[in-house]
């Protein structure tokens, strides 16, 4: 925000040109946050006619949509959910148990996948107390647990245990691209609103100093749990997508710890708290993965692991820090150059 | 019969796991690092020992000392690599987290390129081969002798850190970083060097870790990662001695779950550490803060 009162010094009539400042910056943000929302949207859309791997192509718009998730709790709140995969998993066989016992539609049964998440999320709101380091390992403890509650041989009727799901009878590729297309626009749109909301500016609020927040009338626990339900719901939408997607999966494919891992780099090399963010990370880093992941893992995982070191010691604000110092250069050049 | 044994085996357990943990705790008290490489010091440090047995004829228990000094060395320099940077960002815990996973990336990934993928084991004959009876029982020999290293090892960090210069201002830093400085500590090297401490202690558990785990492969980093917060929380962080009774508690648990209800024993590292978490954070022995 110190944008205007740079330019107030560069040029005189301070109130006239600080209105008009900000009323630039507004529309500026406007089709940011537009562009951020429609350019994936319509390139995913129209991506099946150029580039044959839907496969690829559904995964991708799934990390996308974690990586926002990742960006609504650690983004916003500083929470760091190493578990987060957990709630990916429930989504998963909350929708694949509503297709096998319930008999509804996948979408209706994704839905469903998407709400079991969200209430877990409000049975495990006692973890928020936790801090820092305390939550991210409580987190991935719980993404353990129920990964080791699901695939148990001894909960076999409920869940196949180990032996893991088939909902091969409702296979429909179109289908499922659509829901991807869907949960994509979705998670960004997510992101777009709560920023720009009354929670948004809560939880930026929080974050930058949780107990002048709570002093100045800012229901800390509530809006935090409230980000954690949103991100929680993201993640089980997307991994009932997955579900719907791959049809036959084992317990170990979606409760697996790096499936965390990735949406949590994804958004950091994009630049957490951003919208932009977290979609380039995943493009990127997941084409990145398609490319060499799949046949040289170890490879992948060295430059992986290169990537995070680099970027959590160098470039904390990731790709879209990068960008913005960038952008803030060539302005402050055109500036100069006006006066 | 069956119930000594497993309070037994699980006596035993606990101790190679207090052992084992021991280095996190030191890592996490003095500078609230969470070490995500931890387990693949310990990976490491067993693909050591399986090198030193089979290329030079080394004992483990030999190995167990042997692979310290490059342990804290290493550790040294990496801390005072990564402590400058991380210092300076807005969220250094959240930050040491992310940083530490990646470094236990490209831990597993430069074992997995130069080692393969596969699980390598050491035989028990390495240190003893025949079984020893307890009370009327047969305990594989080898759980004794791990047992056995692990006491005096974790003596030897007590002692750094009671009997020491240097583990006197450890423990100064660990109650309050900012007081230590104002009393003349080089916070930083002593951090450093702490560091490098919890990585040798770390390493040298993982000599004789593939005789209790089954083997060492490249990827059981995480696992053991969880399992070492696992114990430090039970025993509170922070608290060295309590690291002990966290592993004691855990092994016990551990066993007696395996005995009883084999089918959910996985998923008791999990749940105790969540238990401990949401209903004493503090830990069993531990008085400190650690919730928002």
């Amino acid at each position: 925000m110190d944008r205007p009162t740079v330019i107030d010094t560069v040029k005189g009539e301070p109130k006239e040109r600080q209105r008009f400042v900000f009323k630039q910056l507004l529309k500026r943000k406007n089709v940011v946050d537009l562009l951020g929302l429609l350019i994936p949207v319509v390139a995913f859309s129209f991506a099946p006619h150029f580039y044959s791997n839907e496969i690829l192509l559904i995964s991708m718009m799934i990390y996308i949509a974690l990586a926002q998730g990742v960006n609504v709790i650690y983004g916003l709140t500083g929470y760091l959910p190493f578990g987060y995969v957990g709630f990916y998993g429930v989504g998963a066989y909350g929708t694949s148990l509503a297709i096998l016992d319930l008999h509804v539609a996948p979408e209706i049964a994704i839905v469903i996948g998407g709400l079991v998440s969200a209430i877990l999320a409000l049975v495990l709101t006692p973890l928020l107390k936790l801090s820092g380091s305390y939550f991210a390992i409580a987190t991935l403890a719980t993404a353990e647990a129920l990964y080791a509650l699901i695939a148990n041989p001894s909960l076999k009727n409920i869940t196949q245990g180990p032996y893991g799901i088939n909902i091969g009878a409702v296979y429909s590729s179109g289908g499922s691209y659509v829901v991807a297309v869907v949960l994509l626009g979705l998670s960004i749109l997510t992101v777009v609103v709560i920023k720009r909301s009354r929670l948004g500016l809560a939880l930026r609020a929080i974050r930058n100093d949780p107990v002048s927040a709570s002093l100045s009338g800012v229901n800390v626990v509530l809006e935090r749990t409230k980000a954690w339900v949103v991100a929680a719901a993201i993640a089980g939408l997307a991994g009932g997508v997955f579900a719907w997607t791959i049809t036959i999966f084992y317990p170990s494919a979606v409760f697996d710890i790096s499936i965390s891992v990735f949406a949590i780099v994804f958004a950091l090399f994009g630049g957490v708290g951003t919208t932009f963010g977290p979609i380039v990370g995943a493009v990127v880093l997941y084409g990145l993965y398609s490319y060499i992941g799949v046949t040289q893992p170890q490879y992948f995982q060295l430059i992986f692991g290169v990537i995070i070191v680099i970027f959590v010691l160098f470039l904390p604000k990731g790709v879209a820090g990068i960008a913005n110092a960038l952008i803030r250069r060539f302005r402050m050049r055109t500036i100069r150059e006006e006066a | 019969m069956l119930f000594e044994y497993a309070i037994v085996a699980g006596v035993l357990f606990g101790l190679f796991y207090s052992f084992l943990s021991i280095g996190l705790n030191l890592v996490f008290g003095v500078q609230r690092i969470v070490n995500l490489a931890h387990g693949d010091v310990i990976m490491i440090g067993g693909f050591a020992s399986w090198e030193l047995y089979y290329t030079y004829h080394l004992s483990p228990l030999i190995s167990v000392l042997v692979v310290i000094p490059p342990a804290v060395l290493a550790g040294y320099v990496i801390y005072r690599l990564v402590a400058g940077p991380l210092s300076r960002a807005k969220d250094p815990e959240m930050l040491s987290l992310i940083l530490f996973f990646g470094i236990s990336q490209i831990l597993e990934a430069i074992v997995t390129i130069v080692l393969g993928n596969n699980q390598r084991s050491l035989p028990s004959g390495a240190v003893i081969s025949r079984p020893v009876q307890f009370l009327g029982q047969n305990y594989p020999g080898v759980w004794w002798i791990v047992a056995a290293t692990s006491v005096p090892m974790i003596g030897l960090i007590l002692l750094y850190l009671y009997k020491t210069k240097l583990g006197t201002a450890t423990r100064a830093i660990m109650s309050d970083a900012v007081e230590a400085a104002a009393v003349g500590i080089d916070v930083r090297k002593v951090s450093a060097i702490t560091f490098g401490v919890g990585l040798g202690i770390t390493a040298s558990v993982g000599a004789v870790a593939p005789f209790m785990l089954g083997g060492v492969d490249p990827s059981e980093g995480v696992n053991l990662t969880i399992l070492a917060f696992a114990v430090i929380v039970i025993g509170s962080l922070g608290n060295i001695a309590g690291t002990v009774v966290g592993g004691v508690i855990f092994g016990l648990a551990l066993e007696l779950t395996q005995l009883y209800i084999p089918s959910w024993s996985s998923l008791i590292p999990y749940a105790l550490l969540l238990l401990v978490l949401i209903v004493k954070p503090s830990g069993v022995l531990g008085r400190r803060l650690r919730s928002a």
